[in-house]
C-alpha cells in the first residue's frame, strides 16, 4: 500500500502562467476539430469545456517559469535559497537535457541545486509534491520549486479540443514541526494504452510512417499523437479517483468530508461530477476551471486553487484533499493544510514573448 | 440486479433527442442518430451508479443491441 507522510512541510504559495491567448471550443478554426462523431455544443455539454488557452509558441516550461518568477518576487524569497527544483511533465523542451536543469539556469538559481524531471501527467502534480516534501521534510534543503504543467507539443498537429496549455508553480518550504502531507498513490501498467503517444520514443522511433494520418475514435490522426481510450479512461477516473480517496481517510483516519476543499484533476466536466456524486462532496467545496482553461494535465490542481480560489483561503487554516488520476495509468491522492499562503494572480503570457531556446 | 426492461428506460434516459419508444432490447444502439461516444460515457456513469459496474470500450464493442450490453452487465455481477 503506498501510504506516505512527510512532515516538517509546508506549501508557502501558488501560482499559474497561462497563454494570453484563448480558443473558443463553440468556434473552432480549421486546424482544431473535435470529432466527426459530435457536435460542438454537444462536446462543450459533456465535457463542459467552453474555452481554453492555447500557443503556438510557448512551451511548458516557458509557462512555469512565468509562474515561478511571479511567484518566488510574491514570496519574497532569495532565490540563492531555493535548492530542489522538480518539472513534472509531459511535453519536456528536448528530449534531452532534462528541462528542470534548464529552468535552474533560467531562473537563476544556485548551482547547489538538485534538479529533476518527472514524466507524469494528471497525477503528477501530487507525485511531484511527494518528491519535494521528501526532499524539504528532513530540514536538508529548506526551499524547494515544483513546476508542473503541459503546454506545445512536440510536433505540430491538430489540438484535441478538451486540452489547454498551463504552467504552474508551488513553492515549498521547511518548517519544523509543520503537519505535513499525507498521500496515498496507485498505478496500472496494465492500461499504459489508455492514453499513449505511440511513436517517438524508443520502443517505436520516428519514421515517415509516423506521420501518416489513421482514422482513431472519429479523428484522423497520426502516431506522434497522443491517443486516448476514451471510454476506458472514464470508467478508470471514476472508479480510480473515489477509492483513492477514501483510502487516504481510511489509512490516516480523517473524515474526508471535513476537508475544505477537495480538488480533483480536471479531467472532464461528467467525469468529474460523477466522482463527485460518488463520494457525496458538497459540490460548493469542488472548485472547477475546465470551463475556462480545459483539461491543462499537471497543472490543473494548482490552476483550479490559484483560479478559483484566491482571495477566499490565503489567511485561515484550511484543509485540502487533492487528486491527480490518468496516464499511465497513475493516480494520486494528498491530504495538506494551508495557511498564510501567497497565491498571486494568474499570470498570462503572450505569444511569441518568448524567445528563450536553443536554435540550430 | 434491474431487469432488462429497466435496464432499456435507464438507456434511454441518457439521450436527449431520441424518443423513448425508440428504445427496445433489440435496439442496435449505434444506429441511433443521437448515439456518439459521449452518449456512451453517459450510460458508463449509469451502469456505474445503478449496477456498480465499470464499463470499459471493449464491453461496448462486444455489444449491438440494448439486450447485449444488459448481458455483459450482468456476466460481470
Amino acid at each position: 500500500m503506498a501510504f506516505l507522510e512527510f512532515k516538517n512541510v509546508r506549501i508557502a504559495g501558488v501560482a499559474a502562467g497561462v497563454p494570453k491567448n484563448v480558443v473558443s471550443n463553440y468556434t473552432l478554426k480549421s486546424g482544431e476539430d473535435i470529432s466527426v462523431d459530435y457536435t460542438p455544443e454537444a462536446f462543450v455539454e459533456t465535457t463542459g469545456v467552453k474555452e481554453r488557452r492555447c500557443s503556438e509558441s510557448l512551451t511548458t516550461s516557458d509557462l512555469s517559469f512565468a509562474a515561478a518568477e511571479k511567484l518566488i518576487a510574491e514570496l519574497g524569497w532569495e532565490k540563492s535559497e531555493i535548492e530542489a527544483l522538480v518539472f513534472v511533465s509531459q511535453t519536456a523542451d528536448y528530449f534531452l537535457p532534462a528541462t528542470a536543469c534548464i529552468l535552474q539556469d533560467r531562473l537563476g538559481l544556485s548551482k547547489e541545486c538538485y534538479a529533476e524531471d518527472v514524466a507524469l501527467g494528471c497525477s503528477g502534480w501530487v507525485y511531484g509534491l511527494s518528491n519535494v516534501a521528501s526532499l524539504v521534510s528532513s530540514g536538508a534543503i529548506k526551499k524547494a520549486l515544483l513546476l508542473a504543467g503541459d503546454a506545445k507539443k512536440r510536433s505540430k498537429m491538430k489540438r484535441d479540443p478538451l486540452f489547454g496549455d498551463a504552467g504552474t508553480a508551488t513553492a515549498i518550504e521547511y518548517v519544523n514541526g509543520a503537519k505535513g502531507f499525507q498521500f496515498h498513490f496507485g498505478t496500472d501498467g496494465s492500461g499504459y494504452d489508455a492514453i499513449i503517444a505511440p511513436d517517438g520514443g524508443s520502443r517505436n522511433q520516428v519514421t515517415p510512417q509516423s506521420f501518416e494520418l489513421k482514422e482513431y475514435e472519429g479523428k484522423m490522426m497520426h502516431n506522434l499523437q497522443t491517443h486516448m481510450k476514451g471510454m476506458d479512461v472514464f470508467s478508470f477516473g471514476i472508479t480510480t479517483a473515489p477509492k483513492s480517496v477514501k483510502k487516504l481517510a481510511e489509512h490516516f483516519n480523517f473524515n474526508y468530508l471535513d476537508a475544505d476543499y477537495v480538488i480533483f484533476h480536471q479531467a472532464n466536466m461528467k467525469m468529474n461530477n460523477q466522482i463527485v456524486k460518488k463520494l457525496k462532496l458538497d459540490p460548493e467545496r469542488v472548485p472547477s476551471c475546465m470551463y475556462q482553461f480545459g483539461n491543462t494535465s499537471s497543472a490543473s490542481i494548482p490552476l483550479t486553487i490559484v483560479s478559483q480560489l484566491k482571495g477566499q483561503f490565503e489567511n485561515k487554516p484550511t484543509k485540502f484533499i487533492c487528486c491527480g488520476f490518468g496516464v499511465g495509468l497513475s493516480w494520486g491522492t494528498v491530504a495538506l493544510e494551508t495557511n498564510n499562503i501567497v497565491i498571486p494572480s494568474i499570470v498570462e503570457v503572450k505569444d511569441n514573448e518568448d524567445n528563450y531556446g536553443y536554435k540550430l | 440486479m434491474k431487469t432488462l426492461d429497466e435496464f432499456v428506460a435507464l438507456f434511454a434516459e441518457q439521450f436527449d433527442e431520441t424518443d423513448a419508444d425508440q428504445f427496445a432490447p433489440e435496439t442496435n444502439f449505434r444506429e441511433l442518430d443521437e448515439w456518439s461516444s459521449l452518449i456512451g460515457l453517459s450510460i458508463i456513469a449509469m451502469v456505474d451508479e445503478e449496477f456498480g459496474i465499470a464499463l470499459k470500450g471493449n464491453d461496448f464493442r462486444q455489444a449491438t443491441t440494448i439486450s447485449d450490453l444488459y448481458e455483459v452487465i450482468k456476466s460481470k455481477q
